[in-house]
């Protein structure tokens, strides 16, 4: 028989203990970067050097999205001769990094974050504002199956 | 050992309503279609076609300038075209056909596209920044500090905090009060075009300012032409307005029309032409920001790429953003919650174990059965129902996965359980068993 359960219900049967928000890093200007600073909150959970290389993944992926050079003047021009008719047809090449984004913060969870009890939440979920960490409560004493 | 597989199966699959609804003591009589994120907006948009097409309350004076281009438009095209056609060139309504279309579109893009509205803070968020405004605060009775200061390309920038949205504005965003939103790259709230103009509509309200300018300068000038080649057969000017089939008050209406919007529209296109080619927004511009106006010495914009034809290109065909407060997304469905606690957990009661889980589970699935409502619109970025209290952590989840759990035993517990120390992990690990 099968039993649906919302992740929320999950979620909040393991108790969050406390969630923490890396914040953007302003000083490259506007473009998308999230600060590498370690939070101490994480210090008994992960690796310092774990979680500094997912950030500067992120960071990464996002000064992609963002780069300017030859892809990305062409697909400005060619919007502007179609008169913009064209973002209604066609995937920007943000959106198709976003995607790669999504695929990597899953992983990311998949592998790292979730066997410690943490949670990745992706940024562009919170307005691409902060990168939202959930720590859930160490249930040691589950008892499982 | 219980043989559990989890699949991830897709939320908008499970979309119709329960057949069996629980038994609840207080079931509201609610319509269980899941809602779009843009029914919850908490700024002071509308929205068209579920969310596709977003503008702003007071649409302004937009059906103005739409009638206004429409009919002078449509006046040329009737009653000059035919005769230039005739008496000069047959290219003629067709420079002005290829520029009326990319001025509608553009305008109906500027009004139309979500300016780069920043989503507002959840409650977890807020409380987080508020933590830290509260501990950076010194101990007199002032209040705390609500500017951050931070340095971009050696420039010391001051970042606000904004009390609407209860985020510390990024660079360059600003509050529109009349959107009720921090919008990003703010420029200013165009009354013509009745939508902000900010990072993701700039390119199109600068594309609709200078083809509307070339427009208005060919209409202008084929007006002109059209009634200075009538009136040079020797019959006067008065004459040649009564003779030509437009009659009197047509041409001189195209004329009037243009002859000011061409001096109004030009004057902004070069305004901001200047503003595209240093990299600045009319609000910095405006308040001087950079140009030492505020009090900063020595300050200069650190934004602009020092090149001329840097900054244009960065402005007008730079990567286009994407709309941060995705308009069309699902909240999480309100019928999820009161079901999956009542079918699962209350029967745990008679089989409980000793985990502490399953305690606050009940407590949880009661407290929220009358206030699941709260639980789901709470998340949606900040917007709070004031009647409702928010029992729980009430951030949406990070993706909406709803699991499917079957098992191989006939007496089937509910899953709480045997949910191990991170029951949310079963899902992100592989179904090995």
């Amino acid at each position: 028989m099968a039993e649906t359960h919302s992740l929320q219900d999950i979620r909040q049967q393991a108790a969050i203990a406390a969630k923490v928000f890396i914040q953007r890093d302003y000083t490259n200007g506007t473009v998308c970067q999230f600060q590498t600073k370690f939070p101490s909150e994480l210090e008994t959970r992960i690796d310092k050097q774990q979680f500094e290389e997912t950030v500067r993944t992120l960071n990464n992926l996002y000064a992609e999205a963002e780069k300017l050079g030859g892809q990305s003047y062409l697909e400005g021009c060619l919007a502007c001769l179609t008169a913009y008719t064209i973002f209604l047809c066609m995937e920007t090449h943000y959106e198709k990094v976003l995607k790669k984004i999504a695929k990597y913060i899953q992983e990311q969870n998949d592998k790292i974050y979730a066997p410690r009890g943490l949670l990745l939440t992706d940024p562009i979920e919170r307005g691409l504002r902060v990168v939202e960490i959930t720590i859930f409560e160490d249930r040691s004493t589950g008892s499982g199956r | 050992m219980k043989n559990c597989e989890y699949h991830q199966i897709n939320p908008q699959a499970l979309s119709a309503p329960n057949p069996t609804p629980p038994p609840l003591p207080c079931t509201e009589k609610k319509i269980t279609r899941p809602k779009r994120k843009w029914e919850v907006f908490p700024g002071k948009n509308r929205f068209c076609c579920d969310g596709r097409i977003i503008f702003a309350r007071q649409s302004g004076v937009l059906p103005l300038t739409l009638g206004l281009i429409l009919v002078t438009s449509g006046l040329f095209f009737i009653f000059d075209c035919p005769f230039l056609v005739e008496h000069l060139s047959s290219c003629i309504p067709v420079i002005g056909g290829v520029l009326f279309v990319f001025v509608v579109i553009s305008l109906l893009h500027t009004s139309f596209t979500d300016p780069g509205i920043l989503p507002r803070a959840g409650p977890d968020e807020a409380a987080d920044i508020e933590r830290q405004i509260d501990s950076s605060g010194s101990s007199s009775y002032r209040p705390p500090p609500r500017t951050k200061e931070v340095v971009i390309h050696q420039q010391v920038v001051k970042l606000k905090y904004c009390f609407t949205c209860k985020i510390f504005r990024p660079p360059r965003t600003s509050h529109c009060s009349l959107c009720d939103n921090c919008v990003e790259r703010f420029d200013h709230h165009c009354p013509w075009v009745g939508n902000c103009v900010g990072k993701r509509n700039y390119r199109f309200f600068y594309s609709f300012i200078v083809s509307l300018s070339f427009l208005t300068a060919f209409i202008f000038g084929c007006v002109t032409t059209h009634l200075v080649m009538r009136a040079q057969g020797g019959k006067g000017l008065i004459l040649a307005l009564q003779e030509s089939p437009a009659r009197y008050p047509f041409p001189l209406l195209e004329l009037v029309v243009c002859f000011f919007s061409v001096w109004s529209i030009l004057g902004l296109s070069g305004f901001h032409t200047y503003l595209v080619a240093s990299n600045l927004t009319t609000n910095e511009d405006i308040k001087g920001s950079w140009s030492g106006k505020s009090g900063s010495e020595g300050s200069r914009n650190p934004h602009s790429y020092n090149n001329i034809f840097t900054n244009c290109c960065v402005v007008l065909c730079g990567p286009m953003p994407p709309s941060l407060i995705d308009r069309r997304g699902f909240l999480p469905p309100e019928d999820a919650l009161p079901a999956a606690p009542t079918e699962t957990v209350l029967p745990s009661l008679e089989a409980k174990s000793d985990i502490n889980m399953e305690d606050s589970c009940q407590d949880f699935a009661v407290s929220c059965a009358g206030e699941h409502q709260a639980v789901f619109t709470c998340g949606s970025g900040g917007h709070i129902h004031p009647h409702e209290p928010c029992p729980i952590d009430s951030s949406p989840p990070p993706s909406l996965m709803l699991l499917t759990y079957t098992s191989s035993h006939s007496n089937i517990r509910p899953a709480v359980l045997r949910i191990p120390a991170f029951p949310l992990l079963w899902c992100y690990r592989p179904a090995s068993h």
